[in-house]
């Protein structure tokens, strides 16, 4: 390993960091600890500090021990301002984050002032992150904590993953649910800390929160969200050391994540917001198609089973619309109706796709009014699924209400010149359709 | 007389100093549907976590089957509150139910072949077996529901607890449930189940269980369910007095 090029090191370091950091960040994302890894970050100021002072010396090691010492004192703290008094979580964390972060500070300024100038460079590199002078040594660290994290998931995949969905649930069964989660969170402080010295203090919670946030959007399983988030990570590090050439190291990888959380909350199929926004356009026109063709067989529904022609005009004035002419364009196109001139009539199959809405609608209307008690105007879904939301049983009850009222659109399963439809003047009892 | 699946001796529960649950002492004999019924903030879903566990007793003891719940938590079943968990969590409909045999399978071991079987067979028995592949998000309430169920019945569990499977379900979720309740009964299961419709409970219980920080009364439906009882439950509480009342009534004709 001495053979590598300080470049080569580096890159191996942050990818390292990256992929760990997406890991353990991806369970602290979904059990809604992701500020944690913040404080943690923040609370190691003072404790990297206050070791210097004691050991004299920059060692990774002996600096990530006082790192970790003050980020448990801030997670006691943290705990207790929880438990003793009225204040939240979130409130918490941000107190005992900044007080401690404020500490460091003052005792940074002091050993600044102290001592000499080598040994402050050491220390500044954890406010902003440097990995420029990482050493073998600390390559084997981030190597071995890496390897143990990895290991650390793939033995309680299963457990960690329970326990981040339903925490009751997996006590019920008898997991020592607490010490689960103090686990998750000692790899969360672990990997935290050892990050500290390669982006810095103040952007390492980025390295948690952002490969995890931005595996999620790529998919639905959380193997796949874990391999994704390290994958991001690495990326992110391996990426971010390369580009822009003098700029500091911690930020660029932290964009680099950035940049990839961007892209994919803009273009991941399904959660993405463009995906999201064409799902919605699809939806609005839909339910205009629908509100035409009930509009069309609400005003033929005197006539039937005789189709007459209708006026535009007396459409336009059936309710409202965004844009009727370009509605009733499509309408043509896909077959269902007719145009000639100002007038309108339903085809045969438009005739057949309207009355089997309206019925549909009606069931919902009916259904909503009676047994749910909700306000006959608030009523107005779309839904065609109204047959598998509700049992049968109520649903032929709801079919011969609607019968009796003499509002139950027939749906013609033949074309519609069939003696057929004659039915529904002959008799309103019709049972299920 | 049939042996005792559940018993409750002494039971008092305490949030952070206030008491919840006063000197709870039941027991409910095997292969029952049991009703736990009282208004909000009676202590019903606190019950049931005491039971499991979950909460810390303030004294008192639990007994399933004879034995404390940590010697017999494997013949237990759960069904927590829909709105426990994160319906956002990236888990597919058989991941879920998949947990439920989590507990056979203790540490370190991964769901294999045999588990899924399981669990395949648990989403046919709720009727969701057409969305084993689906994401969880992508669901109803009423079919967050039966994966809840399937996950419990996936635990081939000897006692049920179920919490508010009922509440903001549709009609058709509230058939299957209460069919596979039934199932669960023949099967000579006991099943407990907390309940809010005073409306039904003749209707889907045998036993009830009627609760309002102390036991009011515990008992079969027939000889407990009544007026009495009931307004001692609900005490004060008028509309919801009143909706008993109905209840009542619309038995008696």
């Amino acid at each position: 390993m001495g053979g590598l090029s300080l470049t080569e090191k580096v890159m191996i370091g942050t990818a390292l960091l990256g992929g760990m950091s997406g890991v353990v960040g991806s369970f602290a994302v979904l059990r809604g600890r992701s500020l944690v890894g913040d404080m943690l970050a923040h609370a190691a100021l003072p404790g990297i500090c206050l070791a210097f002072m004691l050991l004299q010396t920059k060692s990774l090691l002996g600096l990530s021990l006082g790192a970790l010492a003050s980020g448990l004192v801030a997670i006691a703290a943290v705990t207790l301002i929880v438990r003793w008094t009225r204040t939240k979580e979130d409130a918490a964390i941000g107190i005992v984050l900044s007080t401690f972060f404020g500490l460091g500070v003052v005792v940074l300024s002091v050993i600044q002032r102290s001592g000499g100038g080598g040994s402050k460079s050491g220390l500044d590199s954890y406010l902003f992150g440097d990995p420029g002078n990482m050493l073998t040594g600390d390559l084997v660290l981030l190597a071995i904590v890496g390897g143990l994290v990895l290991l650390m998931v793939v033995l309680l995949f299963k457990e960690f993953k329970i326990v981040c969905f339903d925490n009751e649930f997996a006590q019920s069964q008898g997991w020592p649910t607490l010490r689960l989660d103090l686990l998750m969170m000692a790899s969360l402080a672990v990997v935290t800390i050892v990050g500290l010295p390669i982006v810095g203090v103040i952007l390492m919670t980025a390295m948690i929160i952002l490969p995890a946030a931005t595996a999620r959007f790529w998919t639905n399983r959380l193997h796949h969200m874990l391999w994704l988030a390290g994958a991001f990570g690495v990326a992110a590090g391996f990426l971010g050391t390369r580009v822009g050439q003098g700029l500091p190291a911690g930020a660029k990888i932290v964009l680099t994540a950035a940049a990839f959380f961007v892209v994919s909350l803009l273009f991941a199929p399904e959660r993405g917001i463009v995906a999201q926004l064409l799902v919605e356009y699809r939806l609005r026109k839909r339910i205009a198609r629908e509100h035409l063709l009930r509009a069309l067989y609400e005003l033929s529904e005197t006539t039937l089973p005789n189709l007459e022609p209708l006026a535009v005009q007396s459409i336009r004035d059936y309710r409202h619309w965004r844009s009727l002419d370009h509605l009733l364009q499509e309408a043509s196109e896909r077959g269902e109706i007719v145009q000639s001139g100002d007038t309108v009539e339903l085809t045969p199959l438009g005739l057949r796709r309207a009355a089997k809405l309206t019925k549909a609608h009606r069931l919902w209307e009916m259904y909503m009014v009676r047994h749910v008690g909700i306000a006959a105007d608030h009523v107005d879904r779309g839904a065609d699924d109204v047959e598998h939301l509700l049992p049968e049983a109520l649903l032929i009850e709801l079919e011969q209400k609607l019968a009796s009222e003499g509002r139950l659109p027939h749906v013609i399963e033949d074309v519609p010149s069939s003696p057929h439809h004659l039915d529904t003047d002959a008799s309103p009892r019709q049972g299920g359709g | 007389m049939s042996a005792v699946a559940f018993e409750i001796h002494d039971m008092t529960v305490a949030y952070q100093r206030r008491p919840v649950l006063w000197d709870i002492d039941f027991t409910v004999p095997e292969g029952n549907l049991v009703g736990i019924v009282g208004p909000n903030g009676a202590g019903k879903s606190t019950l049931i976590k005491a039971a499991l566990g979950l909460v810390p007793l303030a004294s008192g003891k639990v007994e399933i089957h004879g034995k404390s719940y940590d010697e017999q938590r494997h013949l237990v079943g759960y069904v927590p509150q829909r709105e426990s968990v994160d319906w956002d969590f990236p888990v597919t409909v058989r991941d879920v139910v998949l947990m439920g045999t989590y507990g056979r399978l203790g540490w370190f071991r991964r769901p294999g072949k045999a588990e899924k079987e399981i669990a395949n067979r648990c989403l046919e028995q709720v009727g969701m077996a057409a969305f084993a592949k689906r994401q969880i998000r992508q669901l109803s309430g009423g079919q967050q529901q039966r994966v809840f169920l399937a996950r419990a019945l996936a635990q081939d569990a000897q006692l049920y607890f179920l919490d508010e499977p009922f509440a903001g379900v549709d009609a058709a979720t509230e058939a299957a449930i209460f069919e596979l309740l039934q199932t669960l009964r023949s099967g000579g299961k006991t099943v407990l189940v907390v309940h809010h419709d005073l409306q039904t409970v003749r209707d889907y219980f045998d036993y009830v269980v009627l609760l309002n920080m102390r036991l009011v009364a515990c008992g079969p439906v027939d000889s407990t369910f009544t007026t009495e009882n009931l307004q001692q439950t609900y005490g004060g509480r008028l509309t919801i007095l009143d909706e008993a009342a109905e209840a009542m009534r619309q038995r008696d004709v």
